[in-house]
């Protein structure tokens, strides 16, 4: 998708694209360089979603794209997944409590909101179990 | 007034040059791979899971490093074939780690990022109605980091189940185009022959290559004689019609295929002396010998 400046003839540059708080419709704000006109798209849900689901970051990407990045942020109850290290460390623990020290940090990563266990999210659930 | 091609790059979000980035991290895993094929079927439940994950298993007897991405993103079960199912993959440097099943077969799917029991595949969404405007694109976005993001390592075969349909395995080229063609899993009724002949059509039409055909359940060993009996009416005119198309094999219904599958045990070693395992055995054979014809392999 492409802007036109009608009144210039002149293709319009992205100024900012930004998801809306509930997440159903993105704002991208174009600007024409040589009058300074602005518009801005506004995406119905539907939209919003195919552009989600296309795994592009309109605005362009900022961050390097973490792995399975847009599956685990959409798939509806998706477990967090474990890092290597993190599994590492696990398997230190007595075989007989492993499942439940590994259900009690899967819990509190979700709770947290967090996609991944990490050293960082045990040690976080290991104080906060009192362990 | 200019028109869309008139005007040079996108709207400023370099979609293409973020598209190019997966495809060059897809284009670096699979180097490592020195075989991938699609298993596809024209209809559902004609066994293309349970060929995908025994003919896996047969490779890796033969002492090939096999990987299998299962790409049935609603009905997985290629975890469950293989007993893998309460295991979840491992975010390791730079991609996911595949679980190692049975025979160091290296398995990725949906099922692996899901927690146990039934739940189904939901995309979380601004809304859930008109999912067909979206849903698509979801699936193969999904594939596609899959491919681009799994950290197979250096693989002799790769194996890809695919979800059960005609269009599936053109689909699945365009995100795999380095694909070394489908196998084509089929029963030897005539309503199934039929679907075949239409996907071989339609895939050869898409530019999609079709390594092979495999009659799966065709015909089944008498209890009391041994001999193989036909299990569907109008068995034996086979698929050899399609040119250029070599059948690689056909699989008599055993049992003890669905027990195993049920389980989670390769069919191929725990019953290793049984006619349907000799003839999943003889594909791999085959598939074996066409691949190091071809050269280049690893
Ligand atoms: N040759 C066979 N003999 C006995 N059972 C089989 C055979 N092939 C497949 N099955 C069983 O049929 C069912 C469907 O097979 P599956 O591989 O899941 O089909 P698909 O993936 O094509 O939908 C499974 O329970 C499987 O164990
Ligand atoms: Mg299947
Ligand atoms: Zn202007
Ligand atoms: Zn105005």
């Amino acid at each position: 998708m492409k802007f036109l400046c009608v009144a210039c003839d002149e293709a319009m540059k992205l100024v900012e694209a930004a998801d809306t708080p509930h997440g159903d419709s993105l704002t991208v704000i174009f600007r024409c360089a040589r009058c300074e006109h602005r518009v801005a798209l506004l995406t119905n849900p539907q939209e919003t979603q195919l552009v989600h689901s296309l795994g592009v970051a309109i605005g362009g990407r900022t961050t390097p794209p973490q792995p399975l990045a847009r599956v685990r942020a959409t798939l509806n109850a998706a477990s967090p997944l474990w890092t290597e290290e993190a599994e590492r460390r696990l398997q230190r623990v007595p075989e007989f409590v492993r499942p439940m020290v590994r259900d009690n940090i899967e819990r509190h990563a979700r709770e947290r909101g967090c996609r991944e266990v990490t050293c960082e999210v045990m040690d976080e659930a290991r104080s906060g179990m009192g362990m | 007034m200019k028109t869309y091609r008139d005007i040079a790059g996108d709207g400023g979000s370099d979609v293409l040059g973020q598209v190019a980035e997966r495809e060059a991290r897809r284009r670096t895993r699979m180097a490592l791979v020195a075989r991938k094929f699609a298993v596809m079927s024209g209809k559902g439940g004609v066994g293309k899971s349970m060929v995908t994950v025994n003919l896996a298993a047969a490779l890796a007897l033969r002492g090939h490093r096999v990987g299998i991405l299962d790409a049935d993103i609603n009905g997985p079960c290629v975890a469950q074939m293989l007993g893998v199912r309460d295991r979840m993959l491992k975010l390791g440097a730079g991609g996911v780690a595949p679980v190692e099943g049975p025979l160091g077969i290296k398995v990725v799917s949906m099922d692996l990022l899901l927690p146990g029991g039934a739940v189904p595949v939901i995309w979380n969404a601004p809304m859930q109605q008109h999912r067909f405007t979206w849903l698509g694109a979801a699936e193969a976005g999904a594939l596609g980091e899959f491919l681009a993001d799994t950290l197979w390592g250096e693989l002799d075969f790769l194996l890809i189940d695919l979800p059960p349909g005609p269009e599936r395995y053109p689909d699945f080229h365009d995100l795999l185009p380095e694909c070394d063609g489908a196998i084509v899993v089929t029963i030897p009724s005539g309503v199934a022959m039929l679907t075949v002949k239409r996907s071989i059509v339609l895939a050869q039409t898409l530019q999609a290559k079709v390594f092979g055909v495999v009659e799966n359940m065709a015909g089944y060993q008498c209890e009391q004689c041994g001999a193989l009996q036909a299990l569907f009416a109008g068995e034996g005119e086979s698929t050899e019609q399609t040119p250029g198309v070599p059948v690689l094999g056909r699989i008599p219904f055993d049992p003890r295929i669905t027990r195993c599958c049920d389980q989670g045990v390769p069919f191929v070693s725990a019953h290793h002396d049984t006619p349907a395992a000799q003839a999943i055995m003889e594909i791999a054979v085959r598939i074996g010998a066409r691949c190091a014809a071809w050269g280049g392999g690893r």
